[in-house]
C-alpha cells in the first residue's frame, strides 16, 4: 500500500488551526491568509498532489481535504470577526468624545441657509387658509384597519369600488384588514366617532397627511403622497355651503381670478358627490396643454356626507348634515410651483430644495 | 368607454358642436377624457397604385416611387420598404392637409422631386400602425383614383372616450349616455330596432335551462337561434365596433358585443352542437371543479380568496352533463365556443349577482367587458331585449336566421327597486336650492324613473337598470343625486361659510411648526425620505426588532415600514455627497411606525368585519431627526445646534448623558438628551454610527455626520420637557461681577450638573458657563478640570467685594462638596 499525501493531514490541520488562534490583529490575519487558506497554504499543495492518486482514492482524499479545508477557513473567519469587532472597539474608544464636556460657545457652527420643504409649506399655507375659514386642523394615523380606510366610508369588503383604491396592505390580523391608509378620508371618520362619544359636534375641521397607494412612482404620481381633507358636519349644511367653501378656499388659496366649478361624479362616501375642478393656473383659463385646452383643471373630490357614513358613526343624518372634500397636497404645491417631475420631492436633492425658502 | 357621435344620434337627435356636447357630458357626470375625430383630414387622401421603384442616388433610406392615382404617373420619394410593384397605398396629393394639421407640399429631396406622400395608418390616425405604407390589398379590392374614405367605407366622425362612474352602471352604454343626453336636451329618446321570435317552435323543444343558486344568478335567459351561418359582419357592425376600440371577429360574436356597447347586456353564444343536452344551467361552482377558460388558463373553481369576505364562491354555467362551460358572467370555456362550423346557437343573457362576480373576477385576476358589467349591477329586466336586439344585428347578414318562440326565461332573485320617498324640503336641505316638483318629476321621468305625489311626498321608483339606487335616506341621496346632476351642478346656489366656531392649530401642531422653523433657521434642508424601507437598513439601527410588514410591496427594498428616519436621511446626505451637493444639514419630522408587539401600551383600534373586532395597531410616534453634515460637522456641532434648538424652545435645563449606545448613533459618540426636572429622555445628540455610514453613505465613509434623534411628542410634552417659566427677569440695573472658577472634578460628575450646582448655590449666581474643560497627565486619574464663568448680580444694590468673596466661597464648597477641588 502506497503512502497517500494526506498521511499528516491531522497534523498539519492542527498546526494551522494554532496558527489561526495565534492571530492578534487583522493586518496579521491578512498578511497570513494565502498561507492558511489561500494559493500559498499546504492545503492547496495538498490539493495538487492528490492528482497522482487514482480515481476512487483521489474522491476519497478530496472529501477529506475538503473537509479539513472547511473547518481551517471556519476558525479563519471565526478570528476575523473578533479580531474585527476588537479593532472596532479599539477605534471607538480612542474615538472616545464626552458630549456632556462640549463646551457649546466654543464650537464653531458654519452659518448655513436651511430650505424648507415644498410640501411641508404647501401643507402649512392650506392650513392657514382653512384656519382663516374657520377650520381646526385634524391627525390622524397612517395605518389604519378597514374599517376606517373603507368600511365605514361605504366601501364594503371586496366591493368593486375597492378598485379605485390601490392599497397596501400590513402583515396585521387578518389578510387584508390592516392596510396604509389610501386616503385622509378615515381621519372623517375619527372624527366623526370622537364627537359622538363626547357628544361634541359641529365638526368644522382639515385633516392634513400622508397617504399611500400601490402604484409605481412616475412624473405624475408618488406611491407616498399628502392629501388634505376637509368635513364638516353642522345642522342646516347645504350642498350650496359645500361650494361655497369651494369657492372661498379656490380664491383665498389661488387667487381672486382663479374660479372654482364642481361637475358630478362618484365616491362612495359622498352623494350627491362631486369632483371640483379650476380655472387653469397655467394658462388662466385660456387653454393649454396642461388643461387639455378647457381652461380648467381638477384638483379633488367632495360632495354631501353618504347617509350611509353618518349611520356607520351613529350620527343622526335628520338632524346632521355636512360634507367632505379632498385634494392632493403636492398637486397643489405642483401647480404653483410649475414641477415637471413629481419623483423630485422624495429625492432630497438639495438643489432641488435649496429653491424654496 | 367609447362612443361615436354618429352612435348617440341614432338614439337621440344632436344638434349641439362637439365642444357644447363636451361641455354637457362632463356637466351630467360623463366625463369626456378624450375626442377623437375619425377621418378627420382624409377627405383628400387617394388610391394610388404602385408601378415602379427605383433607387435614388446617395440615399440608402429613402426611394423613388412611381405611382398611378388616376392621372398618370406621379413620382413620390417614400422612406417605407414594406411593399410591392403592384400594390395599392393611400396617397396624400400636394395640397393635402393630413390629420393634425400637416400640409402636403413639393419637395425635393437628394435632388429628386417628390409629389406628395405615401401614408401608413398611423400617419391617417387609423390605426398605431407604424410598420410602413398601409397595404390596402389586404383589406379591400382597391380601386385607383378612389377617395380613401369611400374604398374603406369610413364615414367622419367623432368618439368621445368618456369615463363611467362606478355608480352609473346604466350609463356603461350608448343607449345610458343618450338617454342621459335626452333628459338633459329634453329631447325624445329613440329604441333601436328589437327583433322578436320569428318561428313557432318553442324554445322548450330544443333547449332547457335552470337556475340551482338564485342568490348567485338572478335571472338566466337562454334563446335558441337556428339556421345561422358564422361569416364576417356587416360593415356598419364592423365599423361601430371598430370605432368603440373592439375587433370585428365574426357576426355571431360581433352582435353580441355590439348589443353589449349599445344597451349594456352581455350576452353569451354557444354553439348548441356542443352543449350536452343542450342546456344551461347556472349553480355554485363545487370544490375541486376546474375549467379552461377562453384565454387558455386552467382556473381552479370555489376556492377561498384571500382577503376580507371572500368565501371563494364562484358561480358557474353548466351543460346537461354538470360539466362546466363557463364562469357566469366573466368568461366562457372554450369547448362551446363558436366556430365557422356552427349552425344552432343558444344565447345566454342573463342577471348575476354583482358581489359575487366582483370577488370571482377579483380571485381570479380576470376582468373582461361583462365582468366589468356585472360587478356594477346589469338590468335584470334587460335580457330578452338585448337578445331582440343580437337577433335583428345579426339577421341583417343571415337574413334566415331563426329565433325560437318562447325563450326560455328563468327566475332567480334579483334586487328589489326601492320607493324612495322625497319629502317637501328634501331637496331643499340638501342642495339649499327649491327645485320645483315639476322639473324634479321630469327630470326623473325622463331617467326612466317613475314618480308618483302622495301629501308633498314625491315617491320615486327607479328603473330597473339603476341597482345603484338604495333605499331610505341612503337613497334619497342617490335620487337628489340624479336631479341635481341633471339640473346641473352650475345652476346651484352657492353660500359663502360663516358659522360662529373659531379655527385654530393644536399646541402640538403650533409647536411642530416652531421646531420646524427654528430647525430651517439653524441651517437644516427639510428632506421628506422614504416610510417604507429595507428590513436591511433597518437592521443597522435597531437589530432584529419586530419590522411592520407589507403584504403586497412595490419592491422587497420597500417592504417594512420605518421605525426610525436615521437611516432614510443617511441615504438622502450620501445621494447628495455623490453629487458633490452634500456639504449640507438635513432633518425631517416624520412619523416612525413600532410593532405592536414590541409597545407596552399597544394602540388598539375597530377593525375586522363592520368593525367587529379590536385590532392592535403599530405605534406612530413623530421623530426630529438632524444630520449634520457639513465638512466641520460632528458631535459637538450636533450638541450646540442641539442647545440653540432647546434655547428657541424655551427648554428649561436639559442635559447631555453620555450613554453607551443609542440605535443609530456612534458607540463613544453619543448622549441622552435628559429634562433634569422630569428626568425624561427626551432623545439623542452624538453622531452617525461609522458603520452605517459606511453601509448607508459608501462615498463618505470616515466622515463624521452630526446626529440629532428626538421624540417630538415627548419634546413638545411640558410635563417631560420642562419649559422656562414664562414670566421673565428683568436684568438688574447694578453692575455684575464676573469670576472664572476652575475645578478638578471626578470624571464621574457631569459638567452640567456641576453647572446646576453652582447656579442653585446662591441666589446672587446670575449666570454659570462652562468654557474650558482640560485634560491632562498632570492632573489626577480620572478627573478633569471644567472652568466655569460665574457671573453674580443683585437687584438691590451693586454687589460689594465681601459679598461677591462670599459668594465665590459658597460656590467653591458646593463643588467640594461633589467630590472637586479648586485648582
Amino acid at each position: 500500500m502506497s503512502t497517500s499525501p494526506l498521511d499528516n493531514l491531522a497534523a498539519q490541520k492542527a498546526e494551522l488551526l494554532e496558527k489561526v488562534t495565534s492571530l492578534s490583529t487583522l493586518d496579521e490575519l491578512k498578511e497570513a491568509e494565502p498561507f492558511i487558506t489561500g494559493k500559498r497554504s499546504i492545503l492547496s499543495a495538498l490539493q495538487k498532489s492528490l492528482g497522482q492518486l487514482e480515481a476512487v482514492a483521489r474522491a476519497d482524499a478530496g472529501a477529506l481535504l475538503q473537509e479539513a479545508r472547511r473547518e481551517v477557513e471556519a476558525a479563519l473567519e471565526a478570528r476575523r470577526s473578533i479580531l474585527s469587532s476588537q479593532a472596532r472597539a479599539v477605534a471607538l474608544e480612542s474615538d472616545r468624545l464626552d458630549l456632556g464636556d462640549v463646551v457649546v460657545s466654543a464650537v464653531t457652527v458654519p452659518v448655513s441657509v436651511g430650505h424648507p420643504g415644498l410640501v411641508g409649506s404647501t401643507q402649512r399655507e392650506l392650513e392657514d387658509v382653512f384656519v382663516g375659514m374657520g377650520f381646526v386642523v385634524a391627525e390622524g394615523p397612517e395605518v389604519e384597519t378597514d374599517w376606517y380606510n373603507f368600511e365605514a366610508l361605504n366601501i364594503p369588503p371586496a366591493h368593486p369600488s375597492r378598485g379605485m383604491w390601490d392599497t397596501f396592505y400590513v402583515e396585521l390580523g387578518e389578510p387584508e384588514t390592516v392596510v396604509l391608509r389610501t386616503h385622509t378620508s378615515p381621519t372623517q371618520i375619527h372624527l366623526m366617532e370622537n364627537a359622538v362619544a363626547n357628544n361634541s359636534l359641529p365638526i368644522h375641521a382639515v385633516a392634513p397627511g400622508t397617504c399611500y397607494r400601490r402604484d409605481t412612482p412616475d412624473a405624475r404620481h408618488l406611491a407616498t403622497f399628502h392629501q388634505i381633507e376637509g368635513i364638516i358636519v353642522d345642522r342646516n349644511i347645504t350642498f350650496a355651503d359645500l361650494a361655497g367653501v369651494i369657492e372661498t378656499f379656490t380664491h383665498a388659496y389661488f387667487g381672486p381670478d382663479i374660479e372654482s366649478r364642481l361637475r358630478p361624479a362618484f365616491f362612495p362616501f359622498t352623494e350627491p358627490s362631486a369632483e371640483f375642478e379650476i380655472t387653469c393656473t397655467i394658462c388662466r383659463g385660456e387653454g393649454c396643454r396642461t388643461c387639455s385646452n378647457t381652461g380648467w383643471i381638477e384638483l379633488g373630490g367632495c360632495g354631501m356626507l353618504d347617509p350611509a357614513v353618518l349611520s356607520a358613526v351613529g350620527i343622526d343624518g335628520d338632524e346632521w348634515s355636512g360634507f367632505a372634500f379632498g385634494f392632493g397636497i403636492e398637486r397643489c404645491g405642483q401647480m404653483r410651483h410649475q414641477i415637471a417631475d413629481m419623483r423630485a420631492l422624495i429625492e432630497n436633492d438639495t438643489r432641488f430644495l435649496g429653491q424654496f425658502s | 368607454m367609447k362612443i361615436s357621435l354618429s352612435w348617440l344620434r341614432e338614439f337621440v337627435d344632436i344638434t349641439e358642436s362637439v365642444e357644447e356636447l363636451r361641455l354637457i357630458m362632463d356637466d351630467l357626470g360623463l366625463v369626456v377624457e378624450g375626442i377623437e375625430r375619425v377621418g378627420e383630414g382624409l377627405e383628400d387622401v387617394i388610391v394610388a397604385r404602385v408601378d415602379k421603384i427605383a433607387l435614388i442616388e446617395g440615399a440608402d433610406r429613402i426611394r423613388l416611387i412611381t405611382v398611378d392615382a388616376g392621372n398618370g404617373p406621379l413620382d413620390i420619394v417614400c422612406g417605407a420598404m414594406n411593399f410591392e410593384v403592384g400594390h395599392h397605398v393611400p396617397l396624400a396629393p400636394v395640397g393635402a392637409v393630413l390629420p393634425g394639421g400637416f400640409e402636403i407640399a413639393q419637395r425635393k429631396m437628394k435632388g429628386v422631386i417628390s409629389n406628395g406622400m405615401l401614408c401608413s395608418a398611423r400617419e391617417l390616425k387609423i390605426s398605431e400602425d407604424h410598420q410602413g405604407l398601409m397595404i390596402l390589398d389586404e383589406m379591400i379590392t382597391p380601386v385607383v383614383g378612389t377617395k380613401l374614405m369611400d374604398a374603406l367605407s369610413m364615414t367622419a366622425d367623432v368618439v368621445f372616450d368618456i369615463t363611467v362612474e362606478g355608480n352609473r352602471p346604466d350609463a356603461w352604454s350608448v343607449e345610458g349616455v343618450a338617454r342621459d343626453l335626452a333628459t338633459r336636451l329634453k329631447r325624445t329618446l329613440r329604441s333601436p330596432k328589437i327583433a322578436k321570435p320569428n318561428v313557432k317552435a318553442t324554445t322548450d323543444s330544443f333547449a332547457s335551462a335552470g337556475i340551482d343558486d338564485p342568490d348567485l344568478c338572478g335571472r338566466l335567459t337562454v334563446s335558441a337561434l337556428r339556421n345561422v351561418k358564422v361569416g364576417p359582419s356587416p360593415d356598419w357592425v364592423a365599423a361601430r365596433l371598430t370605432s368603440a376600440g373592439m375587433r370585428p371577429i365574426s357576426n355571431v360574436v360581433d352582435a353580441s358585443n355590439l348589443v353589449m356597447l349599445e344597451l349594456g347586456q352581455p350576452t353569451h353564444p354557444y354553439d348548441a352542437a356542443h352543449v350536452a343536452g343542450k342546456t344551461l344551467r347556472a349553480r355554485r361552482a363545487r370544490s375541486g371543479e376546474t375549467l379552461e377558460t377562453l384565454d387558455g388558463v386552467d382556473r381552479e373553481l370555489a376556492k377561498a380568496g384571500r382577503g376580507l369576505g371572500d368565501t371563494g364562491e364562484d358561480c358557474v354555467i353548466i351543460d346537461g352533463d354538470d360539466h362546466v362551460l363557463g364562469l357566469a358572467g366573466i368568461m366562457g370555456g372554450a369547448s362551446s365556443e363558436i366556430s365557422e362550423s356552427t349552425t344552432d346557437v343558444l344565447v345566454e343573457a342573463a342577471f348575476f349577482d354583482p358581489m359575487t362576480i366582483a370577488r370571482s373576477s377579483k380571485r381570479h385576476g380576470l376582468r373582461s367587458e361583462a365582468s366589468n358589467r356585472f360587478e356594477r349591477g346589469v338590468d335584470p329586466n334587460l335580457a330578452l331585449r338585448a337578445v331582440g336586439r343580437f337577433v335583428a344585428v345579426l339577421s341583417e347578414s343571415v337574413p334566415d336566421l331563426e329565433w325560437m318562440a318562447a325563450p326560455l326565461d328563468i327566475s332567480g332573485k334579483t334586487p328589489e327597486l326601492p320607493v324612495v320617498e322625497l319629502r317637501e324640503n328634501d331637496i331643499e336641505r340638501t342642495l339649499g336650492v327649491a327645485i320645483p316638483v315639476k322639473e324634479s318629476t321630469t327630470i326623473l321621468e325622463g331617467l326612466g324613473f317613475s314618480v308618483s305625489e302622495k301629501k308633498g311626498s314625491l315617491f320615486v321608483t327607479p328603473p330597473s337598470s339603476r341597482l345603484d339606487i338604495r333605499s331610505g335616506a341612503n337613497g334619497r341621496a342617490d335620487v337628489i343625486e340624479e336631479i341635481a346632476r341633471v339640473y346641473s351642478y352650475r345652476r346651484l346656489p352657492r353660500r359663502s361659510p360663516s358659522w360662529p366656531t373659531p379655527g385654530g392649530l393644536s399646541q402640538l401642531q403650533q409647536f411642530r411648526r416652531k421646531v420646524r422653523d427654528v430647525c430651517i433657521d439653524l441651517g437644516m434642508n427639510e428632506s421628506w425620505t422614504p416610510t417604507l424601507g429595507s428590513n436591511e437598513d433597518f437592521d443597522l439601527v435597531h437589530p432584529g426588532a419586530a419590522r411592520v410588514r407589507i403584504t403586497n410591496p412595490l419592491a422587497s427594498e420597500e417592504s417594512v415600514m420605518r421605525a426610525t428616519t436615521i437611516t432614510g436621511l443617511v441615504k438622502a446626505w450620501g445621494k447628495n455627497i455623490d453629487r458633490g451637493t452634500g456639504d449640507v444639514v438635513m432633518g425631517e419630522i416624520g412619523v416612525v411606525f413600532t410593532h405592536p408587539d414590541s409597545t407596552k401600551n399597544p394602540h388598539n383600534t375597530k377593525g375586522g368585519v363592520a368593525g367587529s373586532v379590536t385590532l392592535a395597531l403599530p405605534e406612530e410616534t413623530e421623530r426630529l431627526t438632524v444630520v449634520l453634515g457639513r465638512t466641520k460637522d460632528d458631535a459637538t456641532t450636533a450638541v450646540a445646534f442641539w442647545n440653540a434648538l432647546a434655547t428657541r424652545l424655551s427648554l428649561a435645563d436639559v442635559v447631555v448623558r453620555t450613554l453607551d449606545a443609542a440605535p443609530g448613533f456612534h458607540p463613544t459618540r453619543c448622549g441622552a438628551l435628559v429634562d433634569r426636572a422630569s428626568g425624561a429622555v427626551l432623545g439623542y445628540v452624538g453622531e452617525v454610527d461609522t458603520e452605517l455610514v459606511h453601509v448607508l453613505a459608501p462615498t463618505a465613509t470616515n466622515r463624521r455626520l452630526g446626529l440629532i434623534d428626538i421624540d417630538l411628542t415627548a419634546l413638545s410634552d411640558h410635563s417631560k420637557a420642562t419649559r422656562t417659566s414664562q414670566f421673565v427677569n428683568v436684568p438688574s440695573r447694578y453692575p455684575s461681577a464676573v469670576i472664572d472658577l476652575a475645578f478638578v472634578t471626578p470624571l464621574t460628575v457631569h459638567a452640567q450638573d456641576m453647572a446646576h450646582a453652582l447656579r442653585s448655590a446662591s441666589p446672587l449666581v446670575e449666570r454659570v458657563e462652562l468654557f474650558d474643560v482640560y485634560r491632562g497627565n498632570n492632573l489626577p486619574e480620572g478627573t478633569r478640570s471644567l472652568a466655569y464663568s460665574v457671573r453674580f448680580s443683585s437687584n438691590e444694590a451693586t454687589l460689594s467685594d465681601s459679598e461677591v468673596s462670599n459668594a465665590r466661597d459658597v460656590l467653591i464648597a458646593t463643588a467640594t462638596s461633589l467630590g472637586a477641588t479648586l485648582r
